[in-house]
């Protein structure tokens, strides 16, 4: 450790609405209420504005959608404050103060409405050999290509389920990966019909169209999903079945994750009711703990053009005049749609749940084998005996694939939902801590 | 119609656990129940030193004691309850506080605890992340950390592996003359052990336990930070004292690497919520001694109630109010250690052996006779 930083007083920030998450949901929520005179900060752990998508799209430049909400984002008026995790919220009376851990420094927001934009992260099943080099999520897969890493000459194997393999797929093979093989788990018969559903939401068959086009010459087979990986000191090859018949593939790098899970810590920590993992919000994407919203895939997993939509809807819920136009919340309603169905051609087959053997290991952290917890009574029980979950990523990674193979309901929610420097859990503000001037003056006023 | 035993413990915490490990060695035939599952009480929350103190001499000879048995089990420990003979050093922040270290020592010395006196130069080298000029520090070497839920699943093993059987999942509703009763179930026996912790009261109205509440906070790995469980010398007040709220400086190293930071003590009823301005006060004590955690990222924070008798002394022995019935109870923040101690004394009372320590300042009793907190 590094000597330790002066001074642990904590930087105050007041606005009228925090954002939490600066992905697509967050950033169209933070414009429309900006724009409305409203004084917004945005908080986000990435370095860069985008979320999940925008930040990781790989292959190319940022798309010109996503330029265009981002610049009207800038202009705007909200502040985007990057290199922030949100591990504390609390509420007194009609205010919210938020603790943030800003690039090592503490930093309090206190603001009169929140609202949660913070997205989903990947869905791992334990596999034997999960853990080799080489094995990777899908996007993990994306992050890397887009920090310029090399796949060129590789055999990857993209193997899992969701929409969201077919973009990491074309990008593998634009990036001249050998693809052998994209094995989604699904039906073919509920992906066609997804597939045959997509006319509702022309922008996603335009886009589906264009990444099978890249991978075309790869055999994208349904109902098909690896069991294991194997290698000595990294992956080698892969075995894939798909029910009748189980075969083994050569392979230097596996991409693999399950779909989407939603980012509810924040969400159950303020006290807002979820259903199924996901936060339960109404028409108005308000949550059911007063002046919290929640919009994005947190409140349900739809993909980008429904984040969108939702933050919009959100922005103009907290601004002063409140108006939601009807063209929005009939997008809204046909995207939900479309978002069921996904849902529902994607659901996990049941054979998913004996992927894992005992000698697993399932807790890459604290290095736990899925024998030593599948015969616990809850999440806790597993916690206490095997410190599952319980090292620096706090089961982020491991417990949502637990919580799928056994039923585990997740355990309580307590702060820090991440890891937070002791300076910044200790930090105070300092008594003369005033306001920081983020906000010019007409933007203030025209608030009033 | 349910089997009779000897002895019917409630509670699986750690305290139950050793009890029911001793009177089963004593060739008792046991039967545990716990409304949850092993450890889950406050033996979960726990920081798993195994401390001598020495806020008054019955908590000396206790802790002393049980020090002793610990060792002796040590070698035996399944590797998944993490002992760890680490030592203690209690930090003396000027010459005041050398004075108080100095008359610690004599007086473990009495009771047959070696220790050492660490001079500031020997206190830095020993641990080199505590602030400089510090005035020294009591080393005791024999004093160790557990992992507390795996220290009562191995003591249950052990139990088991004498005859006692568990049962989890059992709440006991009422304790009567000879027998337990478990939603429709009477399971009689000669003598019932309370070993409900916190709930005890539940089981047994009359015992003045009450839930003392403190956090912990865990950082993620920083092997070698930290060598030996810190200790200001001003804890004993913090713990002997029932005021409100109290932090003291309570630094462990775990055998992850991970440090554990304590403590605190707050008489707030069963509210487990995390208490943001508490865990401040900690924090900020414990930078005071150890500037350089300011850097280590702490990963999770928790909660658990001491069960706090009004002069800090657990309850061991037998409740006259009801035949046959025994409590092991009241641990406040040493039940970690002070389990096994416990454990071999009421099996002593419970068999008529001699017991190898006065157990005159646990009994029960003492609290109907109306002793106050001194
Ligand atoms: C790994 C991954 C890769 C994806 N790739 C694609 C793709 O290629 N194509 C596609 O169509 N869809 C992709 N998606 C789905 C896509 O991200 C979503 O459909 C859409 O972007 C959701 O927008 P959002 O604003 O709800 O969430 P996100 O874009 O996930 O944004 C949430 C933001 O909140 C931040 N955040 C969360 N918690 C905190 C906190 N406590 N403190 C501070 N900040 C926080 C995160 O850093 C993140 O920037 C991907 C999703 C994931 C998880
Ligand atoms: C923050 C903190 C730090 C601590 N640090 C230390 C330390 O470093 N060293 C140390 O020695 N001690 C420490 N302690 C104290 C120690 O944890 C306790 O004294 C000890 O765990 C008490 O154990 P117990 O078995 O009496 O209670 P518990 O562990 O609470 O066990 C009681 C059991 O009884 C069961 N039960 C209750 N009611 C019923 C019923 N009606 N029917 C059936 N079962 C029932 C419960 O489910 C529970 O499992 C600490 C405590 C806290 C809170």
């Amino acid at each position: 450790m590094m000597a330790p930083l002066a001074g642990t007083d904590a930087t105050l920030i007041v606005a009228d609405v925090a954002v939490i998450g600066a992905g697509p949901a967050g950033i169209a929520a933070a414009t429309r209420a900006a724009e409305s005179g409203l004084r917004v900060v945005v908080l986000d752990r990435g370095l860069e504005t985008g979320g999940q998508i925008w930040r990781h799209m790989s292959g190319g430049p940022v798309p010109r959608m996503a330029q265009r909400w981002i610049a009207q984002l800038s202009r705007s008026g909200a502040q985007v404050i990057h290199g922030t995790s949100v591990v504390d919220v609390q509420h007194e009376d009609a205010e919210f103060e938020i603790l943030a851990d800003s690039s090592g420094s503490a930093l309090r927001v206190r603001a009169g409405r929140i609202i949660l934009a913070t997205g989903a992260r990947e869905l791992f099943i334990p596999f034997d050999g999960w853990t080799l080099p080489g094995v990777m999520g899908i996007g993990g897969a994306q992050a890397l290509l887009k920090s310029g890493a090399s796949f060129a000459g590789k055999r990857v194997i993209v193997a899992g389920s969701g929409p969201l393999m077919l973009p990491v797929a074309a990008s593998l093979a634009n990036s001249g990966a050998k693809l052998i093989l994209v094995a989604e788990q699904a039906r073919r018969s509920a992906v066609m019909r997804f597939a045959a559903g997509l006319w509702r939401a022309p922008a996603l068959v335009v886009q589906a169209a264009r990444y099978r086009a890249r991978f075309l010459s790869t055999s994208y087979s349904t109902g098909t999903w690896v069991t294991a990986a194997h290698g000595a000191d990294r992956l080698e090859s892969v075995t894939v079945t798909n029910g009748r018949r189980t075969w083994r593939e050569a392979v230097d790098v596996l991409c693999t994750g399950y779909g989407l899970v939603p980012n509810i810590e924040l969400a159950r920590l303020l006290g807002c009711d979820t259903r199924d993992a996901v936060i339960v919000v109404d028409a108005q994407q308000r949550t059911t703990v007063a002046n919290v919203l929640a919009v994005g895939e947190a409140t349900g997993i739809g993909g980008e053009p429904l984040s969108l939509i939702e933050g919009e809807i959100a922005g103009s819920v907290v601004s002063p005049r409140a108006r939601i136009s009807d063209a929005l919340l009939r997008k809204r309603a046909a995207l939900e749609i479309a978002a069921r169905r996904m849902l529902d051609a994607f659901a996990l087959r049941q054979e998913l749940r004996s992927l894992p053997t005992g000698g697993t290991i399932v807790c890459r952290c604290e290095d736990v084998s899925y024998g030593a917890v599948k015969d616990a009574v809850c999440a806790r029980q597993a916690k206490l005996y095997t410190r599952v979950g319980m090292g620096p990523c706090q089961g982020r990674t491991c417990m949502p694939g637990l919580d799928f193979l056994l039923a585990w309901q997740p355990d309580t929610v307590r702060p820090p939902i991440e890891p937070a420097l002791v300076s910044v859990l200790s930090s105070e503000l300092a008594d003369d801590a005033a306001a920081s001037i983020l906000f010019n003056s007409s933007v203030g006023e025209a608030y009033q | 119609m349910t089997a009779h035993h000897d002895a019917v413990v409630v509670g699986a915490g750690i305290v139950g656990a050793a009890c029911a490990e001793a009177l089963s060695r004593s060739g008792m035939s046991v039967l545990v129940l716990d409304a949850s599952f092993a450890g889950s009480g406050t033996t979960a929350a726990g920081m798993g030193h195994l401390v001598v103190m020495d806020d008054s001499p019955a908590q000396l000879a206790l802790t002393a004691y049980s020090g002793r048995l610990w060792a002796a089990l040590a070698p035996e420990l399944p590797r998944n309850v993490e002992h760890e003979a680490c030592g203690t050093l209690w930090v003396a922040e000027d010459d005041e506080q050398l004075e108080a270290v100095r008359a610690k020592q004599s007086v473990y010395a009495d009771s047959g605890v070696a220790t050492e006196i660490l001079s500031p130069a020997q206190l830095a080298e020993a641990e080199p992340h505590l602030r400089p000029g510090l005035a020294g520090a009591l080393l005791v070497r024999g004093d160790a950390v557990i992992y507390p839920p795996n220290g009562a699943r191995a003591l249950l093993q052990r139990a088991i592996t004498n005859g006692a059987s568990v049962r989890e999942g059992v709440r006991v509703n009422a304790i009567g003359a000879r027998e337990v009763i478990a939603g429709n179930e009477r399971i009689s026996c000669d003598c019932v052990i309370n070993a409900a912790g916190a709930l005890a009261p539940e089981l047994t109205p009359g015992i003045p336990i009450v839930p003392r509440k403190g956090h912990l906070v865990i950082t993620d790995r920083y092997p070698g930070f930290c060598r030996h469980q810190l200790v200001e010398l001003g804890y004993l007040t913090s713990a002997h004292t029932m005021t409100t709220e109290s932090v003291a400086f309570n630094v462990q190293p775990r055998a992850t690497g991970q440090m554990l930071i304590g403590s605190s003590r707050e008489l707030v009823g069963w509210d487990g919520s995390i208490n943001r301005s508490i865990v401040r006060r900690m924090l900020d004590r414990a930078l005071d001694f150890m500037p350089g955690l300011a850097l280590a990222s702490a990963i999770r924070t928790w909660t658990g109630f001491r069960p706090t008798t009004p002069d800090k002394l657990p309850l061991i022995g037998s409740w006259d109010e009801m035949p046959g019935l025994w409590i092991a109870a009241g641990h406040e923040g040493l039940g970690i250690t002070t389990s096994v101690g416990t454990g071999q004394l009421l099996a002593d009372l419970i068999t008529g052996r001699a017991p190898a320590i006065d157990p005159a300042p646990f009994a029960p009793s003492r609290v109907l006779a109306g002793v106050g907190e001194h």
